[in-house]
């Protein structure tokens, strides 16, 4: 549920604000740290139950979905992370929001202090793919928004509660009189909205978008990126976006993470890792992504797919469909090394 | 309507399908003209629910209840196709039209191999023996690129990736060669990289064989990559036709234009997308006049009073007060 991963309101004095004030023009200074992730791995035990594994003598099994992961999240920016399905995304964003705890590593929240004086770990709300299944078909919008403000007491009564989830509709563009309506009417972007303010309803400082567009159609799109920009501005928050859509993320992110079978192989300031990809993997993706500017060219793609992560490759994960490796490449794991500002786990970078 | 020099595979002449509901009929596809030559790949591209993905199920012929034919025609290689009789529409499926579906894992039977699966289907459709099938079933998966292709023919789809599977649906669908195939979002289900092998793959294979291809398609850039020509699709009619760089640079709609600039870059950052406001209108509520008006930022009197029609032209734009004017005039 989506209340149990909010951190509840340590100061009411905000309360009878309609809305918090504009952050990012208020904050001591942009670049201040709000998440840091050190080390954290997350393993899952895939194996056969112990009986069956008795008798076939099978080892245990397991699956490593994420490993060795480090990176921070400065506040007011977006850090996007960027792989294929089974790369270890979704995990990584479960870790963060506390769904998913991690087998070894950190990851901490930084206290903040928000505008009105308040100081404390920063409230965690997370957006999901699917609009159509993450809203509750028998509940009013009303009540879906106004459920977190209810559950942490954020406001004192039914009345001011009415007032701030109408208030939160009009932020996200859709109309007060949408509270009496039901999930179903609306569009897979009105629907996507209503998560939002649902988010924003705990006034939260850190969202956890994980694929917030990639069920919409592009215009609807467009319209959605341009709210989360937005409102990113208008409060001073902080988003882990993840997505698979390199145009997308290219268009969101500050900072982004390019992850392969669960380790990042890329990260660094999205602008660098955009015009100067430096590993084999970063430059396949661009490469074969779609694009309409260049319609019709010819494109060599990829070939291979991604390895089990039960069973990785030795060596670079990458080294089967990397078309540099060299042999270095299939004994030893390169580590992710600071070439500039970027982060490259490549022996040949 | 396109003036190709040779006759057009597939011809559809104003193709109206309506749905009988409870609150009176609803007209999805309203009067969609369009020819794909032979070996051409047409792209269809559209938001959920412009009726791109029926336009297909229409010409295959799988177009189920309550939803019919209300109008128009169908002709493959100058034979009507829409009024034949159950039987005669399923022999000709798979034979003379394949298709590729969005999910390869339900488009295939999870408890037959997929070398029975193919064996099968080139029993039904041609005139060989089932020594002869196998071989061929071999060869298609090599050819569609399936590693090992000798031991896979025995393994069954879930053993297979989702890259690999989409390939045995190629497979499936080459089986009877096909002089069509229809692709509905035969990517949309797969990663970038294994996206890209697929389509290649389909670009290689229409060229060798000759096949023709409807790609269906939400994915702008998939059509830009793959396609001859393109369709954009809106509210059930067809607003732009035309050659897939034209309509990709040029584009002449100003649904298409918004579509286009709505899709974010990978070669620069903007701080502002582009976006159409609004929705694609329901089908029950489509506005007079043309049906993209009330989003539309060029709308006149004329655009909320007269549906524009699509002209014949090799790049055509169904609209009152098309973008770049002059190149019409």
């Amino acid at each position: 549920m989506h209340d149990t991963l909010a951190t509840p309101m340590r100061d009411q004095s905000m309360r009878d604000q309609t809305l918090p004030q504009p952050l990012a023009t208020q904050m001591a200074g942009q670049d201040d740290i709000i998440l840091d992730v050190a080390a954290a791995a997350c393993r899952f035990d895939v194996s056969a139950p112990g009986l069956s594994r008795l008798f076939s003598h099978e080892p245990r099994r397991i699956l490593r979905a994420v490993e060795n992961v480090s990176f921070t999240v400065r506040r007011g920016t977006t850090f996007s992370i960027v792989g294929e399905s089974g790369c270890g995304k979704s995990t990584l964003a479960r870790m963060v929001v506390g769904l998913q705890r991690p087998t070894e590593g950190t990851l901490n929240f930084r206290d903040i202090r928000r505008a009105d004086g308040s100081f404390g770990p920063p409230r965690v709300q997370m957006i999901f793919q699917d609009p159509y299944a993450s809203l509750n078909p028998r509940w009013r919008v009303g009540d879906i928004i106004a459920e977190p403000i209810r559950e942490l007491k954020l406001r004192p009564d039914a009345q001011s509660t009415l007032q701030r989830v109408g208030d939160l509709l009009e932020v996200v563009g859709l109309s007060r009189s949408d509270a009496s309506r039901y999930p179903h009417a609306f569009s897979g972007g009105q629907r996507q909205r209503i998560s939002i303010a649902r988010a924003l309803a705990t006034e939260a400082d850190f969202l956890v978008c994980d694929e917030p567009t990639s069920a919409l159609d592009v215009s609807v799109q467009a319209q959605i990126l341009n709210l989360m920009v937005r409102l990113q501005k208008e409060f001073g928050l902080t988003y882990l976006f993840i997505s698979h859509n390199l145009s997308v993320v290219r268009h969101m992110s500050d900072d982004l993470a390019i992850m392969y079978l669960g380790r990042f192989v890329e990260a660094g300031p999205a602008e660098q890792v955009f015009t100067r990809p430096r590993h084999p993997y970063t430059r396949l993706l661009l490469d074969t992504i779609p694009d309409v500017e260049r319609p019709n060219r010819e494109r060599k793609p990829m070939s291979g797919e991604v390895p089990s992560p039960i069973a990785p490759p030795p060596g670079c994960s990458f080294n089967p469909r990397c078309a540099l490796a060299v042999d270095r490449c299939r004994a030893e794991r390169p580590e992710l090394r600071r070439l500039d500002d970027v982060g490259v786990a490549c022996h040949l970078a | 309507m396109t003036e190709t020099a040779a006759a057009p595979l597939l011809s559809v002449r104003d193709l109206r399908i309506v749905f009988d509901g409870r609150h009176g009929p609803l007209t999805a596809l309203d009067g969609v003209s369009f020819d794909i030559a032979p070996g051409e790949i047409l792209g269809v591209v559209g938001e959920s629910g412009a009726g791109k993905s029926l336009t297909g199920t229409a010409v295959i012929g799988l177009l189920d209840p309550p939803g019919r034919v209300a109008g128009g025609e169908i002709h493959l290689s100058g034979q009507r196709i829409d009024n034949l009789p159950a039987e005669a529409m399923r022999k000709l499926r798979g034979r003379r039209i394949g298709a590729i579906f969005q999910d390869p894992l339900t488009s295939l039977h999870p408890l037959l191999s997929v070398g029975d699966q193919l064996v099968e289907t080139i029993l039904t459709h041609l005139p060989v023996g089932r020594a002869e099938a196998r071989r061929r079933a071999l060869d298609l998966l090599k050819e569609v690129g399936i590693p090992a292709a000798e031991t896979r023919i025995d393994h069954y789809p879930h053993q297979f990736s989702g890259g690999m599977r989409q390939r045995v649906v190629i497979a499936l669908a080459l089986c009877a060669e096909p002089s069509l195939i229809i692709a509905d979002e035969p990517t949309t289900a797969l990663d970038v990289s294994i996206q890209a092998q697929i389509t290649t793959l389909l670009k290689r294979l229409c060229r060798e064989h000759g096949t023709a291809i409807m790609l269906v398609t939400h994915d702008m850039g998939v059509i830009a990559e793959t396609a001859d020509r393109v369709a954009v699709m809106y509210a059930g009619r067809i607003v732009e036709i035309g050659p897939v760089e034209e309509v990709v640079r040029r584009p002449n709609h100003p649904y298409t234009a918004g579509l286009m600039a709505s899709i974010p870059s990978v070669h620069a950052r903007h701080e502002h997308l582009n976006q159409i406001d609004g929705a694609m209108p329901r089908l029950n509520a489509i506005p007079p006049g043309c049906a993209f008006n009330p989003r539309c930022g060029r709308v006149e009197a004329l655009c909320r009073e007269h549906r524009p029609g699509l002209p014949a032209a090799p790049h055509a734009a169904a609209c009152h007060f098309p973008l770049k004017e002059a190149a019409h005039a």
